[in-house]
């Protein structure tokens, strides 16, 4: 995708810088170093394991990281610089800064008691005060958007998957934020609801907000990445152009999960 | 019924008359189908006009009547027998004292019991929060309330005077003092009941919201959280009302054991309906139609909560099921609807079909 065509925009800018991460004793992050600029879409390609996800999660501060720091446009994520220490954010601070990322889930986790309407708004009115007529009128639009304005009262299991992950993605949107993350929208989703979440992600990709999407659909990733990042056991392993890394990789690991991945067919 | 004669004559020569007598609803099948149905006896038979005839389940029948008939039996002891003494159940069932009595159950069962679940719903998030302190402290209470016998914490409450002559608030471990009460002035027989039955009510609830919030997918509060929705609104807003599904059988359990629970007070001599009962047949010496008239107040009690019952869960399964189950109210409407007369469905037919089956 040629930045051409795409709105122009200055925020979103994320930095990660030397993060390192362990569960117990296994270490999921090896010293992770990640510019993302304000509104490119950066896509994050690897095996099962190679802690793709954890480093979405850490991004929002759902995981704390063992060392490192995360910022977004320049401002560091769960903690602040004060004589010359990194002092931790109070939570409410925290849910501040959370509610400039938005996160897109595997498995959607839209809340199975509210309607698809009261998803949308709960964040903008009880995380950022906003009204909740003008949440109501937003959420409405960005129904419009994903294409389910006939769906705003219905429940989640009401819903197939496709339109779940659709109402979770304007769920993540109504918040406004400086940037999207995408952790696997497409995985739990049968294949024939796999486009229609895809086509309302690209069409977010034209919008100018910064979106990290961690993805096993590659030939998606080939339509909207500015950038593609391969993982694998924790560190970045090689990174490019969708044209580089899926055409020419020159790491053996990328081209061996490659191989793997991309079926005869999809070639290029 | 003239309609259904009439629709079997038009068709005499294609359908066996048994059939359309039987049911005059096939008959309308028939008459909108029959310009298509030419050879309606060939090989290629369409089972589009065939009538559906219920499966028999003579089992079930059988069944019926054996338990029909011990109901029967036992409705019947119950009002032949004199010795039950309906005509004193009848008599003390509305007296004002049994009235008052009443009452102060319920009003027992309402503070204590939504004491009890608020302060339950309190321990259980300090039993799930990340601070070991908080958790302990729960922990304990729970342990201390569910191990003593509800008996001897009445007891100990309103005994408290013994232990503690006076109640001090002030600043802890110094002189400093800014009210005291005589213990025995402020414990009174309500208070040790109430408390009693609140603290121990709490541990227990406690304990079951915390397995309702344990049921919600870890999901949802990640969400939540990514979302930056604040800790209360997390709790309350998103966790708590999908824990409900799990909470309230055994919510409403509890409180209809509590409804009964209240009848220990008596240990109090505090005139609850249990009390009462034994005062006045302590008096007349009609034991068991006394401990009728108390039995009776607890059935109806415990009948009103399990319809509040139903419907309270109903209200927190919005969501969960993709479509609600009918009410009773509802089904009962249905069913009278699809088992009406027989009569109205064939006149229908008739005006219906009437037109069309004359050419």
């Amino acid at each position: 995708m040629s930045l051409a065509t795409k709105e122009v925009t200055t925020r979103g800018a994320v930095a990660v810088r030397s993060v390192d991460k362990s569960y117990g004793t296994t270490q999921v992050l090896h010293n992770v170093d990640l510019d993302v600029a304000a509104g490119e879409v950066l896509v994050i390609i690897g095996p099962s394991g190679s802690g793709k996800s954890t480093l979405l999660r850490t991004i929002n501060h759902l995981e704390k990281v063992d060392r490192g720091t995360i910022s977004l446009d320049g401002e560091l994520i769960g903690y602040k610089v004060r004589n010359g220490k990194l002092h931790e954010r109070r939570e409410s601070e925290i849910l501040a800064q959370r509610t400039d990322v938005g996160m897109v889930f595997q498995n959607f986790n839209l809340f199975g008691h509210l309607t698809a309407l009261q998803n949308i708004i709960e964040a903008p009115i009880h995380a950022k005060g906003i009204a909740k007529a003008t949440a109501v009128a937003r959420a409405k639009e960005l129904l419009a958007r994903v294409g389910l304005s006939d769906k705003a009262d219905a429940y989640p299991r009401q819903l197939s998957g496709g339109q779940q992950q659709r109402v979770a993605i304007a769920r993540a949107l109504a918040l406004d934020p400086k940037v999207v993350l995408f952790d696997e929208p497409t995985s739990a989703l049968d294949p024939e609801l796999v486009t229609e979440v895809l086509e309302v992600i690209k069409d977010l990709a034209k919008s100018g907000t910064t979106l990290i999407i961690v993805t096993h659909e590659i030939g998606f990733a080939r339509d909207v990445a500015d950038r593609i990042l391969f993982m694998d056991g924790g560190r970045v392993v090689e990174e490019g152009t969708p044209a580089e890394i899926l055409g020419n990789p020159r790491n053996e690991r990328t081209k061996s999960f490659l191989s793997k991945v991309i079926e005869p067919a999809f070639n290029i | 019924m003239p309609p259904a004669v009439k629709t079997t004559q038009t068709h005499a020569g294609q359908q066996p008359a048994t059939e359309a007598v039987q049911e005059p609803n096939v008959a309308e099948d028939d008459q909108s189908s029959a310009p298509n149905s030419t050879a309606p006896n060939s090989a290629a038979v369409n089972y589009a006009d065939y009538a559906v005839v219920a499966a028999r389940h003579p089992w079930r029948w059988v069944g019926t009547v054996i338990v029909a008939a011990l109901a029967a039996a036992v409705l019947y002891s119950l009002v032949s027998n004199p010795r039950w003494e309906w005509g004193v159940v009848a008599q003390w069932f509305t007296a004002e004292s049994i009235l008052r009595g009443l009452g102060q159950t319920l009003k027992l069962t309402v503070i204590s019991g939504s004491l009890g679940f608020l302060l339950g719903f309190i321990l259980a998030l300090m039993r799930l929060s990340s601070s070991p302190l908080f958790s302990s402290v729960s922990w304990t209470f729970s342990w201390i309330f569910r191990s003593t016998p509800l008996l001897v914490q009445l007891l100990l409450w309103y005994n408290l005077g013994y232990l503690y002559e006076t109640i001090r608030l002030g600043v802890p471990f110094t002189s400093i003092t800014f009210a005291e009460f005589q213990t025995t002035s402020l414990i009174s027989q309500f208070a040790a009941a109430v408390l009693g039955l609140t603290l121990n009510q709490a541990a227990y609830s406690a304990e079951i919201i915390r397995g309702g919030i344990l049921s919600v997918d870890q999901g949802q509060i990640e969400a939540a959280t990514a979302l930056g929705i604040p800790r209360w609104r997390r709790s309350t807003r998103i966790v708590l009302p999908q824990a409900m599904r799990a909470i309230l059988p055994t919510a409403f359990n509890e409180i209809i054991g509590l409804v009964k629970g209240t009848s220990i007070v008596y240990v109090l001599a505090y005139s609850e309906l249990f009390y009462t009962v034994q005062v006045i047949y302590n008096r007349t010496q009609q034991v068991l139609p006394m401990l009728l008239v108390a039995t009776i107040w607890y059935i109806v009690i415990t009948s009103v909560l399990s319809i509040a019952q139903y419907y309270i869960e109903r209200h927190y399964s919005r969501g969960a099921l993709r479509t609600l189950p009918p009410t009773p109210l509802q089904k009962l409407r249905s069913f009278i609807s699809t088992h009406a007369p027989i009569r109205t469905t064939a006149s229908n037919t008739a005006s219906n079909t009437a037109p069309k089956g004359q050419p």
